[in-house]
């Protein structure tokens, strides 16, 4: 690893002031940066810990009953608190194991937007909206490919604002090793229709599955979606499984993510 | 370098780091505890699994200095000053839940944690939750007894392996 410095800024604006500096970089959880810069795919010449800013912490719900999560808060504290959004909790109790849940934070996956990671599935099938300090961006929106957000160069997820579904489950095939979504499949049924978001599959990162959402927002039914195949276009191809394995996977787990909606 | 004060199994200490230090490496070199092992250094193995303010993390996969100010729990924490093992320390060594060894600071600082949150867990809750601690002599069966036996569930019927 290359040496740097590390800030721990108490407020918002003070992480804002210290990102303007050239070649700083963001630390929330460290459960990506830190082997990516193990690995000198990184090399900033200074991290700046979002870990003391108290207002990226805490789960609230807002008047129109939205679960509002501190971009701080770790995987652990949505599992154990995010109880009104219970698909979404249960997302992030699966995320790696007990000690990366601990320390990674829901604002720094989605600021990464991992192509196998699960929260961008959960952001994206929900509806959500990714408050910065800035702006408040929609889903359909934030994500725009493999590592790649409409975030700017500085800008810091300050909270994540969920809609609750009436009926929402996330499924994802693990990867063994490394515990990522080979694919996973986030189906969340709302009273206007159904999204469906897929992690893990695609060379663009998550992405929603139309056919499969305008199949469920008529009968929301595995059967419903029985005949639909999702095209292996453009799907991840590695050691783990080819395209076209991919593309079946995204057909199982999404009629099983239906079948799991509560 | 940059000064770093914390807690350590109850003691205030402090040191010198780099910003790149990692917790994994101050309390092995600057503190001289190495019963935290490095295994694979990837974040993958929990070998190096220590407490900071009561939460199970990966010593490794943090640095020294975002432990500022925090209570960090190191195995060498775990035994009472007299040297008598702690409860899952005892399990462990009583049903041969070591085998070289390398990977059981994790075990107990994982099983530590899993114990706090699930007093009397199942062979499903024990093996879920010991997915990021590997052990490479593949000794889990005796490892998943052992945390049975701590929790105070009987293990008679459970065969040695």
């Amino acid at each position: 690893m290359y040496n740097f410095e590390i800030e721990k800024p108490t407020t918002i604006d003070g992480a804002v002031a210290a990102l303007a500096s050239d070649e700083a970089q963001a630390l929330a959880g460290g459960q990506t940066l830190i082997p990516t810069l193990k690995a000198r795919l990184a090399a900033p010449e200074k991290l700046i810990s979002l870990a003391g800013i108290t207002a990226l912490q805490g789960i609230s719900t807002d008047k129109s009953g939205r679960v509002c999560i501190g971009a701080g808060v770790t995987h652990t504290g949505v599992t154990n608190e995010a109880a009104a959004y219970p698909a979404l909790a249960a997302l992030a109790g699966q995320i790696g194991d007990v000690a990366v849940r601990n320390r990674g934070t829901i604002g720094g996956s989605v600021a990464n937007n991992d192509p196998s990671a699960c929260y961008p599935a959960a952001v994206l099938a929900s509806g959500a909206v990714v408050v910065t300090n800035t702006r408040e961006i929609a889903a359909d929106d934030f994500f725009d490919g493999m590592f790649t957000t409409a975030l700017d160069e500085g800008e810091i997820v300050t909270q994540l604002r969920f809609p609750v579904p009436k009926q929402a489950a996330y499924v994802k095939f693990k990867q063994p090793a490394s515990r990522f979504a080979l694919v996973g499949v986030f189906v969340a049924r709302f009273a206007d229709g159904v999204r469906v978001a897929v992690t893990g599959a695609s060379e663009e990162g998550v992405f929603r599955w139309s056919e499969a959402e305008k199949a469920l927002s008529g009968d929301f039914s595995a059967k419903a979606i029985a005949g639909l195949s999702a095209s292996a276009d453009g799907l991840i191809g590695d050691a783990h499984g080819s395209p076209d394995y991919r593309a079946h996977l995204i057909g199982v787990l999404t009629a099983r993510a239906v079948q799991a909606a509560g | 370098m940059t000064k770093v004060s914390l807690s350590l199994n109850g003691k205030p200490v402090s040191g010198k780091v780099e910003g790149r230090t990692l917790l994994a490496d101050f309390l092995r070199e600057g503190q001289g505890l190495t019963g935290t092992h490095i295994g694979c250094d990837t974040s993958q193995c929990g070998a190096c699994l220590v407490h900071v303010n009561g939460d199970l993390v990966k010593s490794c996969t943090m640095f020294a200095l975002e432990a500022e100010g925090c209570e960090v729990t190191t195995i060498e924490g775990v035994a009472a000053g007299d040297g008598t093992l702690s409860g899952i320390q005892d399990a462990f060594r009583e049903h041969h839940g070591l085998q070289c060894g390398f990977c059981t600071p994790g075990m107990v600082m994982s099983t530590a944690e899993l114990l706090k949150i699930n007093p009397k867990p199942s062979e499903a809750d024990i093996r879920d939750h010991l997915e990021g601690n590997i052990c490479r002599c593949t000794g889990y069966h005796n490892i998943i007894k052992a945390i049975m036996a701590a929790s105070g569930q009987d293990v008679s019927g459970i065969a040695a392996e």
